[in-house]
């Protein structure tokens, strides 16, 4: 009886012991996390995200250009009005991530297409032209995506996101 | 049954460093009059090659670190800097990058003959999980050294590696983010990658001496797959096994040399010597040849996070392996059936690294399906079920019989009157 009273009673050993072991684990944490944090964007990078402007006027009907923002692969199409009319006839049910093209273009300028560059998939780049849709085509692992950049065919799970960007002028646009 | 060292310094200060630190002991115990299976035959070599390559790796390795520069502005020419200018460059280089290659063909040897002759089973399951940790750090550390040239298949395989875990639903693209240390493959990921390429090597080897040690615990399977028993199933390790050791890696460095003086770039791919390009992939991306087969079982599933936990699966299978194999048998040259599955599975392998390298499209696709699941199906089907249906055949009482016959094995009944019954299936 004795023995076992002795034995609920908590000491002052066991006090140290979980205090110390709290403390301890609050300082391995604290410790750890800005081994884990260096790894991310650092401000350098993150201040490259600032918005940049880019004149459409040198891009013909037809064509594709790519360009970078924050190190990111971005595709400026500027549509014939067979590839917008070939976008925007699609049934939705058809689509493997549904989204209508107007959805995926600015109000006003549907000849304007503007995606993110590298694909869902795996981040491989797209060629432009190519493919069942005329879209795009990745020649890494056979992904097909339409003249709005969305899936068609393959593995890649969505549609080629839209960059946040907005129309400053009839021929420039603002990315970011 | 490493057992007590033998060793007896005989100089003064042998004796007196020995007091102090028992370290040439542990050398002379391990290395020298170790006792091995008296049976072992020329895959058990493999062992060796393995450590002499890690030591050539981490040797070329650091002196091309000396004259590296991880920028993604001056990568690519200091490594042609290192071809052309530094002296002997060129040959450091090749022997590196022909190593790496040789070291996937020594691991694959290696991992084939513990498959064939059982030996992850009991008592070595650990030191078969701790081989698949050695093998996954090496396909790290190879990876991340193929990203260093910034050529562009070092660029792009960089990317689709990096993709694999935006699979991953919600914290994908922030895990992907977070391996950047960016929005794309840029230069913090470059700058990261040389870093943890120069620290993987060493932890490779830190696990190897894990390896060794849970290895000389039991010491090495061996063809016949029956424990040593007696003195007469076995032999010094020196100069017996190092003696053919020495031979095997001589005949396997001349085999490196081939390809390092003969044909340095054929297992290399030509679009790498071209600068990292992040607006273009090239048109047919393919990763190095001993990542095929894995590649293949990824594209073989039409879903994105299914082939990457497929790819992953392929090598997770392999911890569980001393559980699903169900045969208590180790060698399959005492098991008829599984000696067959063995050889089938072998090909199948062979056959994933070959698709692997095609283009992902029409009846490659449905030849790559086919083959993924046989891969699965023969860990987590056939070798469970063979355990239990197959019948061995009779497997000898010790390797002194195995070696010797039945002569030989009655000596060594008469040696070691205490054989213990583990040999039977």
């Amino acid at each position: 009886m004795d023995v076992a009273t002795t034995a609920a009673e908590p000491t002052r050993r066991d006090f140290l012991y979980l205090a110390t072991g709290a403390v301890g684990a609050v300082g391995v944490a604290a410790a750890i996390w800005p081994f884990i944090s260096q790894m991310n964007p650092d401000a350098d990078t993150i201040a490259q995200g600032a918005p940049v402007d880019f004149d459409l006027t040198p891009v013909a009907e037809g064509q594709i250009v790519k360009l970078f923002w924050r190190g990111k692969l971005i595709f400026v199409r500027n549509r014939t009005p067979a590839e917008v009319k070939a976008a925007e006839d699609v049934s939705l049910a058809s689509l493997p991530d549904p989204q209508p093209d107007s959805a995926r273009v600015k109000k006003g300028h549907a000849n304007w297409l503007v995606v993110y560059g590298n694909c869902t998939h795996l981040g491989c780049v797209p060629l432009g032209n190519e493919g069942p849709y005329n879209g795009w085509l990745c020649p890494c692992h056979g992904s097909v995506f339409d003249t709005s950049g969305r899936i068609r065919q393959g593995p890649a799970p969505t549609n080629l996101p839209v960059p946040p960007y907005e129309f400053v002028s009839d021929t420039k646009i603002k990315i970011g | 049954m490493s057992g007590h060292s033998t060793y007896v310094p005989k100089s003064a200060v042998g004796k007196w460093f020995e007091s102090r630190l028992p370290i040439v002991g542990l050398i002379h115990s391990s290395f020298v009059v170790f006792p091995n299976p008296r049976n072992l035959n020329y895959l058990w070599t493999f062992g060796g090659i393995l450590a002499f390559m890690l030591v050539a790796q981490i040797l070329t390795g650091v002196v091309l670190a000396m004259h590296y520069t991880p920028h993604v502005d001056f990568a690519f020419s200091s490594v042609e800097a290192i071809m052309r200018d530094v002296n002997y460059g060129w040959l450091l280089r090749y022997l590196h990058a022909n190593g790496a290659s040789m070291f996937f063909v020594a691991v694959y040897i290696h991992i084939f003959r513990g498959l064939y002759y059982g030996s992850y089973k009991a008592p070595r399951e650990i030191l078969w999980i701790l081989g698949v940790v050695i093998f996954l750090l090496m396909m790290a550390t190879a990876f991340m050294g193929y990203v260093l040239p910034w050529g562009q298949m070092s660029f792009w395989g960089a990317m689709v590696i990096t993709n694999l875990f935006s699979a991953f639903p919600i914290v994908g693209e922030t895990i992907v983010t977070w391996l950047w240390g960016g929005y794309s493959v840029a230069n913090p990921t470059l700058n990261r990658f040389f870093s943890l390429h120069y620290l993987l090597p060493f932890m490779i080897a830190g696990v190897v001496i894990l390896h060794i040690w849970a290895l000389h615990v039991p010491g090495s399977n061996n063809p016949a797959g029956v424990e040593k028993q007696t003195e007469k199933d076995t032999l010094p390790f020196h100069p017996y096994f190092t003696v053919k050791d020495a031979l095997a890696l001589v005949c396997f460095i001349i085999f490196y040399c081939w390809f390092v003086f003969y044909t340095p770039n054929f297992l290399g791919h030509a679009d790498n010597y071209i600068p990292a390009n992040p607006a273009v992939t090239p048109a047919h991306i393919v990763p190095e040849w001993y990542f095929l087969p894995f590649y293949a079982i990824l594209r073989a599933v039409p879903d994105k996070l299914g082939g990457v936990l497929l790819m992953f699966g392929a090598i997770a299978v392999l911890v569980f392996l001393p559980w699903l194999d169900t045969s208590k048998v180790k060698s399959a040259n005492y098991r008829p059936l599984f000696r067959q599955f063995f050889w089938v599975f072998a090909v199948v392998c062979v056959l994933l690294g070959w698709v692997g390298a095609k283009p992902a499209e029409g009846g490659y696709i449905l030849l790559a399906r086919v083959l993924t699941a046989y891969y699965f199906a023969h860990f987590l089907i056939i070798l469970p079920l063979l355990g239990l249906f197959e019948t061995p055949k009779k497997v000898p009482a010790s390797i002194a019989e195995a070696v010797l016959g039945k002569g030989g094995s009655a000596n060594a009944m008469a040696a070691g009157a205490h054989a213990e019954p583990n040999t039977k299936g």
